[in-house]
């Protein structure tokens, strides 16, 4: 524990970098998530190709999409933008896939209410259709931010620095704690983050926390 | 606002004719009621007058306006409309859903808020229901909010798509006579849809029964329908051919029953009756 407790700006430094290179494909993957689900999601003989495509994305092996992309995007293989736009596939892949299925998950009773009431489609959208599909978009979120957080630690095999620093590091050095310290360090993170995710949902989606009636006590 | 189809016809791209050729005249301020069984086509009717449903031949007019040339979501807004299952938007309080077109039509919030409150006494719900989601209410009280929602923008015309059916009976009588209290009140162009006879007799002014296809098997008022049926399908539908509504009187214990064909007690002849010149005891009295 020695290594830890002196090493623990290092630490803290390389999480604060790790939290900032996860957030950043988590919020991308979703943006671009979204339109695509949507078109999946509204045009039926898209749906198969669409999804499928995406989900083949996913079977890439980190480290080849790393050295591929460059040739593809012009960006360096070692510079951070590089790892982040690796990363932002890969949750477009898990998310996309996501959207589709929370937009069909929403009652066409209550999309055709809403058309009745006097929605346009676009308006819609964001006041109906966006919302109600939250919990299952919220449900392949928290699965794209616990996967991308554990993913950034593989950048540093092409010199991004993240936690993952203290996995080669340490492995070189033999130093066990240095090892064991990132690995604790990016689950921690992986959990704080799925934390605040679901805190977040609750906050926002106070209508999901209703509805089921609190369990009866059996009679004595 | 009067209503008239004029020749609608809706073939839906699979090839179902939904509709074959429909034409009819709902006068303003009248309770129209469209019966029939499931795919008669009457809910696909009462969509043509706000065009969630386009028809694919013919007109549909509200006060001689050809609905197809005005703006469907401008339309909507202006035409309340009330569904089975209520609609409520299940991420909205009470009160947010009943404000819903009015907020859509710029209201500001406070306004908006302070008349959804009021259609709330107006359809007979507590105002301590306001903060509440749809999902924390009883059937009967959904609907409630359902038709106060409808009411929201002051509509000329309430469409209401089976609106009672998934209620249980004595919640549905409630929320039928709280109708034609609200009618009277109110004074809006009714269009009613149902598959429930007794139902569309207590609440048609017109009575309207369609058959596959949008056919009408017969229009007029629910008497006129009793006393004349126009064919042995109307007949057997309002059950007039099964005997269910030709009653007899019998006494019974010295109180005159009135009872169906079958002997099943229907009710209980009222005092008037007994009294009344031609009333139904005179040729009864058997002792």
């Amino acid at each position: 524990m020695n290594w830890v407790a002196e090493n623990a700006g290092l630490i803290l430094a390389l999480a604060v970098q790790h939290l900032r290179l996860s957030l950043l494909p988590i919020v991308l993957g979703f943006a671009i998530a979204l339109p695509l689900g949507y078109l999946a999601h509204r045009y039926r003989p898209t749906r198969g190709v669409l999804l499928t495509a995406l989900g083949l994305l996913y079977t890439i092996p980190s480290l080849a999409l790393f050295v591929a992309l460059p040739v593809v995007t012009g960006i360096s293989v070692l510079s951070e933008a590089n790892v982040v736009t690796a990363l932002t596939i890969y949750a477009v892949a898990i998310q996309a896939r996501s959207v589709a299925d929370a937009l069909d998950s929403v009652d066409p009773d209550v999309r055709q209410a809403a058309t009745a009431l006097g929605y346009s489609g676009w308006r819609r959208f964001w006041a109906v259709e966006f919302p109600l599909a939250g919990p299952v978009m919220l449900a392949g979120l928290r699965v794209v931010a616990v996967s991308t957080i554990a993913l950034v630690t593989v950048g540093i095999l092409v010199g991004v620095k993240s936690l993952g620093y203290l996995f080669t590091n340490g492995f070189q050095r033999r130093i066990l704690e240095e090892v064991l310290s990132g690995v604790v360090m990016t689950m921690l993170l992986a959990l704080l983050v799925d934390l605040v995710l679901a805190l977040l949902g609750r906050a926002v989606m106070p209508w999901t926390r209703i509805g089921t009636p609190a369990p009866r006590r059996a009679a004595p | 606002m009067s209503i008239e189809f004029r020749g609608v016809r809706k073939a839906f791209p699979d090839g179902t004719v939904a509709v074959e050729d429909f034409s009819l005249v709902i006068p303003s301020r009248t309770t129209t009621v469209l019966l029939g069984s499931s795919g008669c086509g009457k809910t696909t009717l009462l969509r043509m007058v706000n065009r969630m449903v386009d028809p694919s031949a013919g007109t549909v007019l509200i006060d001689d306006e050809d609905v197809a040339a005005v703006d469907p979501v401008a339309l909507r807004r202006r035409i309340g409309y009330v569904m089975q299952n209520s609609g409520l938007l299940p991420h909205r309080r009470v009160a947010d859903n009943i404000a819903t077109v009015p907020r859509l039509n710029g209201v500001a919030k406070d306004a908006a808020r302070e008349r959804a409150l009021q259609l709330m006494d107006t359809v007979g719900l507590d105002r301590s229901l306001a903060d509440r989601y749809p999902a924390q209410l009883s059937g009967g009280q959904q609907q409630r909010v359902g038709v106060a929602r409808a009411l929201a923008a002051e509509p000329n015309i309430l469409l209401m798509d089976e609106p009672f059916g998934a209620v249980d009976p004595i919640v549905r009588a409630e929320l039928q006579q709280e109708l034609i209290r609200l009618r009277r009140e109110l004074e809006k162009t009714v269009v009613f849809v149902t598959h429930d006879v007794d139902e569309a007799f207590l609440l048609g002014d017109q009575v309207v029964l369609l058959q596959r296809g949008g056919r009408i098997a017969q229009a007029g008022t629910p008497a006129e329908i009793l006393a004349n049926p126009a064919s042995d399908f109307v007949a057997d539908f309002v059950g007039a051919g099964r005997g269910r509504r030709s009653l007899r009187v019998e006494e019974i214990d010295g109180v005159l029953v009135v009872v169906d064909a079958d002997g099943r007690p229907a009710g209980v002849l009222a005092d008037e009756a007994r009294t009344a010149p031609g009333s139904a005891t005179r040729g009864n009295r058997a002792q």
